[in-house]
């Protein structure tokens, strides 16, 4: 176990030894992870590094060359197609690019889901889209497309998407690129809001420190094709590993320690 | 010495590689039937796709057919002419149409129209990670995506053969019988005594296989996007493979129109 990580926690996803390269590039080269139930864990690191690559490993979507990603104890490369089925269906996902069903509209997207994995009617299906969708400011958009949305609100819609069926597990992919600052801040407090209603486990990828760090639990740095920590934001910051120190050194600037330092560090930008 | 080391490397790597690619578009077919048959069965994406492949193909497949049918009883006409045995126009319009042209054509015209829109449309979910999306939604994307498309396409190749022949047999009558004087009588006659069950069969597995092998190979090309040798990415990937798709698929038409051709004469 990792330093910083609760021992009598679950911990529901786990990375041993996970390496995979792409042609003769390698991109993670024995990353090692362990994510407790019901905690926010943040990878950051600066782009290129391999931050997704470890999202889709724990997805299924990519497949390591060598080392072990476990779901809920179910070992993903060796699981059949229905086993992996089953642990997704405990999962939620926002996309980078929220990746939105282009050609159906807002409400479509979000009632999906429920469609798809349900038998509930059409009619509770729709009770449950709308509370959905009014949870995330969205009222009264419903029957337009993905494209007639601003980039802030179809995170807003692919977060809606990603709840519907009350998930154990949220990914989040850079959550807030490409946001401005109040759009961002948005996407933060719907997160910790229904992260207290829902009481899900969420693994977020992210570059935008050092406000993330308000939000997590546990903070890892992928540099280098290896995962430096996870550590507790406090503990992250305080780092003697070279490359944490170097990042937050880059990123953050001087360490602050206090709120009032934190206020200050906002006003300079 | 090297060069031919490096000849045979190339050798090895192309073999390789289509192998790769067959292999998966097998198994693409093989989970696509499954999912076809695997219940929950829903009806409403299978309408919906038979509207988009086979009711919105209806117009290109009437004027095709129409001229298709025209051209047919001109040649015929000049052809049989120095025969002195038009009588047979009839015949020779309805066999040309129902055994290989119906099929073959409508197909090539269905790929060109519906075949080009799923290998489009299947891509770019690719590149935006909608397939992702909708595998990480634990939705099978075989089941959801391609099983309704696969379905819809073996239900309308058929029905869109059937009128793109029975427009081509009218369009020949307009030609022989009111162009060349024909007698209708004749031209329906000649129709009547020498089509016979089996050209219909043989019309009918026709454009089953091509329905099949326009689902197959259009979807496969832009489910598997990703993997595309030359890259797949932007919007120039998705233009790549979808002509690759069309031109894949038309040839696929062909050599399988042989081959069934071959088998049930």
């Amino acid at each position: 176990m990792e330093f910083g990580l609760e021992q009598d926690r679950e911990c529901i996803i786990e990375l041993e030894d996970v390496r995979k390269s792409f042609d003769s590039q390698t991109v993670l080269d024995g990353v090692n992870l362990k994510i407790p139930a019901g905690t926010t864990t943040v990878i950051v690191g600066a782009s290129g590094q391999g931050k997704s690559v470890i999202l889709k490993h724990m997805l299924g979507l990519l497949k390591p060359d060598s080392g072990q990603v476990k779901v809920f104890g179910h070992d993903l490369i060796s699981c059949s197609k229905a086993e992996m089925r089953e642990i997704r269906s405990s999962f939620g996902v926002l996309f980078q690019n929220v990746a939105l069903f282009d050609s159906m509209s807002v409400y479509d997207n979000v009632a999906l889901p429920l469609r798809e994995r349900t038998h509930i009617k059409e009619k509770e299906i729709r009770v449950a889209v709308e509370e959905k969708l009014a949870l995330m400011g969205l009222e009264g958009q419903e029957k337009k497309f993905p494209a007639q949305l601003s980039g802030g609100m179809k995170k807003r819609v692919g977060l809606a998407r990603a709840l519907m069926l009350d998930p154990k597990v949220v990914f989040f992919d850079e959550p807030t690129t490409g946001l401005d600052v109040n759009k961002s801040n948005e996407i933060y407090r719907l997160f910790y809001k229904t992260q207290k209603q829902l009481n899900y486990t969420a693994v977020i990828v992210s570059h935008d420190v050092p406000k993330i760090f308000k939000l997590s639990d546990y903070v890892a740095l992928m540099a280098e094709a290896r995962l430096h920590g996870p550590l507790s934001p406090e503990a992250f910051q305080l780092s003697n590993d070279p490359l944490i120190r170097s990042f937050v050194l880059e990123t953050m600037g001087p360490i602050y320690s206090s709120e009032t330092e934190e206020s200050l560090l906002y006003e300079t930008f | 010495m090297k060069s031919v080391t490096k000849y045979i490397a190339r050798l090895g790597a192309e073999t390789m590689y289509f192998c790769a690619w067959y292999g998966r578009l097998g198994l693409f077919l093989l989970t696509s039937v499954i999912a076809v048959l695997k219940p929950p069965y829903k009806l409403q994406p299978v309408i919906k796709q038979i509207r988009f492949i086979g009711a919105n193909s209806l117009y290109v497949i009437i004027f095709t057919g129409l001229f298709t049918g025209m051209v047919l009883a001109l040649q015929g006409y000049y052809t049989l002419n120095k025969f002195g045995s038009v009588g047979f126009l009839g015949a020779a319009v309805s066999l040309s149409l129902i055994r290989e042209l119906g099929p073959v054509l409508a197909a090539l015209m269905v790929i060109g129209r519906a075949g080009s829109a799923i290998c489009a449309e299947v891509g770019i979910m690719r590149n935006s990670e909608q397939i992702d999306a909708l595998e990480c939604m634990a939705i099978d994307p075989f089941r959801y995506l391609i099983a309704p498309k696969l379905l819809a396409s073996l239900i309308a190749m058929p029905l869109l053969v059937c009128i793109f022949d029975v427009v081509g047999i009218l369009g020949g009558y307009l030609v022989g019988v009111h162009l060349f004087d024909v007698s209708a009588g004749s031209y329906f006659q000649g129709m009547y005594k020498n089509v016979v069950w089996q050209d219909l069969e043989m019309g009918f597995v026709k454009s089953f296989v091509f329905g099949l092998l326009m689902v197959w190979i259009s979807s496969a090309r832009g489910f598997y996007l990703h993997l595309e040798r030359d890259g797949g990415f932007g919007a120039q990937g998705v233009s790549r493979t979808t002509t690759k798709a069309v031109v894949m698929a038309s040839v696929s038409v062909l050599v399988w129109d042989y081959l069934v051709s071959a088998i049930m004469l």
